[in-house]
């Protein structure tokens, strides 16, 4: 059990050779996994749509056939989902990688928190209302707060073990909704909004918001999976990275502004959803092993499948209605996170 | 030996010093309050009223509409100082207040329920929330059990707890009316507004239990602060005397976030500085934190109704806005040392 849940174990060539063509196999099944979610996203939901009628739809998408019509709005919300899929999972794996510390989100460590409010003031105190106005508030916000945390629990003799870091992000995390939740007590037309965006949802994205943001995953993606050699040597301990020649602070900064630029990219899209980026690593990494080359990628597939299922299972769960897919996370996730914490041996206080 | 004894009975002589200072800084903030409002009556009147030696319209203001609400400021802030500075020395990190770990988001998540699901108010709110406290700290040490409970595990479980918990808050503000979801988000942030003699009278006696309970536990969480060999070498029975420890500091945020809502930063805050007023030896000096607790709870509230002319806004916005930066300065401050 101690391979999963310490990312920080040394490579071994030896396993990366013997699995080279099994992982491959493994990344194409995962590909599969994600076409049939994505065609599962757009065909279920309050009214289902055939398969066939589906395939038909993607053909013709401005007929004015009414199951046409539905198909085609649901589009945006799969690719919201792709985007903000493939943004969480890798930023979830990169922290995990950068911290060595298998309890690293994006969610509990508070960086969500942090973009929340920067958008927040942005829309109250700025008045911006274009996602590509207030996206760089997101990203700003993300940034500080994600310094902040691992400044925080830094301190201190033993440095930024595991519960330390939760801890700062949960603090720091407390502080930051609650001044939010100050803005919000002063101006409704707001807080309206916000309660809508704060529960992390797919639903009602356009193409323009989509569009926007698109880039910045794109960008921030690419950054991340070159970043997998680097965080396998930083995985070796800091003074072997640095004895092999790694500029350890440089590669650090690096593979942590990715991480930042897919969380406020994401936060931005569908608002502060927990829990992708803690799970997805670890599933991950029970597959490939330590070798950060391999935990990016499956990382970055098997994320948008956990993301959209959870849509479609929110969709399905309470008809007419629907539950957001950050809800249903959040009660895939918490058991989870749970259960790691009880398997670990020794938990470091 | 002598010398152990003298630095002790130096601790304690700073300890009560500490203490008395600080009740009668909170006694003079109440005063204050209570002579501020729509009407404001001289300070020398209100301290009449209060001895029953003035029985006119000043007196009725003072006593009957006033003093319910600093005296829940008082007793709810108390409860918060103490309970958090229990779980800080337990845990033995200065993050983990109930706050943080999950107790009082059970509290909150139960509250909203009850106010927008089940359109509950007053009275059954807060016995909702009171349920939901105890509820989620007893799922919470039951799932951190195994072989025993590590402050570490404790924590990290409360996390996740509090943010499943919080998924449900937020589900439940989307499917609510906006001026219910609005009274949902005043109660979250808490708030002294509408308290009379019929929440004091649940409150204290409640507390005085549960202040009975905690100061005979003290010398405990003395021994546990070190390490629990420490705290096994001297017949501490640790699991036992950490279990009595967490369920009195659990019912304190319990009930005092039952009767104010889960107001921020007080359980956080006041542990920390009771311990920088009574110096080296205080770690576990629960008197002073609870009345720093009450301190601070007392003087958000006056900020908040006087602060700004026109509007009151609820005690917690306050808390939050003051307690944000006092951590971090607090953080990088026991970084340094």
């Amino acid at each position: 059990m101690s391979r999963t849940l310490d990312p920080a174990r040394p490579v071994t060539t030896a396993t990366s050779r013997r699995s080279r063509r099994g992982l491959l196999i493994g990344l194409a099944a995962l590909f599969a996994a994600l076409l049939t979610v994505s065609v599962l996203s757009v065909a279920v939901g309050a009214q289902s749509v055939p398969l066939a009628t589906v395939a038909d739809a993607l053909r013709d998408l401005h007929s004015d056939d009414t199951a046409h019509q539905i198909v085609a709005g649901r589009l945006p919300r799969l690719a919201a989902g792709l985007l903000v899929g493939v943004a969480l999972g890798l930023a979830g794996a990169i922290m995990q990688g950068v911290t060595r510390n298998p309890l690293a989100d994006p969610g509990l460590l508070g960086v969500n928190a942090g973009a929340s409010l920067a958008v927040v003031v942005a829309i109250n105190v700025f008045g911006i209302t274009t996602a590509a106005g207030y996206i760089w508030f997101g990203f700003a916000g993300a940034t500080l707060v994600a310094v902040l945390v691992y400044g925080v629990a830094s301190f201190g003799r033993d440095g930024a073990t595991p519960v330390k870091l939760l801890l700062a992000g949960a603090a720091i995390g407390a502080a930051l909704i609650s001044i939010t939740t100050a803005v919000l007590l002063t101006d409704a037309t707001t807080f309206n909004q916000y309660r809508f965006w704060t529960v992390g949802s797919l639903a009602g994205r356009r193409w323009d918001l989509i569009a926007q943001v698109a880039p910045f995953v794109l960008a921030g993606a690419v950054a991340a999976l070159l970043t997998g050699r680097l965080l396998n040597t930083l995985s070796l301990g800091e003074e072997v990275a640095r004895g092999l020649g790694q500029r350890v602070h440089l590669a650090r900064v690096t593979a942590a502004a990715a991480a930042v630029v897919l969380c406020g990219a994401a936060t931005a899209i569908a608002g502060p959803i927990w829990f992708v980026g803690l799970l997805v690593p670890h599933i991950a990494r029970q597959f490939t092993g330590p070798d950060h080359r391999w935990i990016l990628p499956y990382s970055m597939l098997l994320a948008p499948v956990l993301l959209l299922a959870s849509d479609v299972l929110g969709r399905v769960m309470a008809p007419p209605g629907e539950v957001q897919a950050g809800i249903v996370l959040s009660f895939i996730g918490a058991p989870f996170l749970i259960a790691l914490m009880r398997r670990r041996r020794a938990a470091a206080a | 030996m002598s010398v152990v004894r003298r630095l002790r009975r130096r601790t304690l002589a700073r300890v009560v010093t500490v203490a008395c200072g600080l009740a009668v800084a909170v006694a003079a903030i109440a005063v204050y309050s209570l002579s501020l409002g729509e009407i404001d009556i001289p300070a020398a009147d209100v301290v009449n009223a209060l001895l029953g030696l003035d029985d006119g319209g000043s007196a009725y203001i003072v006593n009957e509409l006033r003093l319910p609400r600093a005296l829940v400021a008082v007793l709810a802030g108390a409860a918060f100082g103490m309970s958090g500075a229990i779980f800080q020395s337990l845990v033995r990190n200065p993050l983990a207040s109930p706050d943080i770990i999950g107790v009082t988001a059970g509290a909150g998540a139960a509250a909203v329920v009850a106010l927008l699901l089940f359109g509950w108010s007053g009275v059954a709110v807060s016995a909702a929330a009171l349920v939901g406290a105890l509820a989620t700290a007893a799922s919470i040490y039951l799932l951190a059990w195994r072989d025993g409970v590590t402050g570490g595990r404790l924590v990290v479980i409360g996390i996740a707890m509090a943010a499943m918990l919080t998924g449900i808050v937020s589900f439940t503000m989307t499917r609510a009316d906006v001026y219910d979801a609005r009274d949902a988000l005043v109660w979250l942030t808490g708030s002294l507004n509408a308290k009379t003699w019929a929440t004091v009278r649940i409150l204290a006696p409640a507390l005085a239990v549960l202040f009975a309970l905690a100061l005979p536990a003290t010398r405990w969480l003395r021994a546990l602060r070190m390490s629990d060999e420490a705290a096994r070498g001297i017949g501490v029975p640790v699991e036992r005397a950490r279990l009595g420890l967490i369920a009195i500091a659990v019912a304190l945020a319990a009930v005092a976030t039952a009767a104010v809502g889960p107001v921020a930063f007080v359980a956080f805050v006041s542990g920390p500085i009771a311990r920088r007023l009574t110096g080296p030896g205080g770690h576990t000096a629960l008197v002073p934190a609870a009345l720093v607790g009450a301190l601070v709870l007392s003087a958000a509230d006056l900020v908040a109704q006087h602060a700004v002319a026109s509007t009151a806004f609820p005690v917690g916005v306050v808390t939050a806005i003051v307690g944000a930066p006092y951590l971090l300065w607090l953080l990088a401050r026991t970084g340094r040392e």
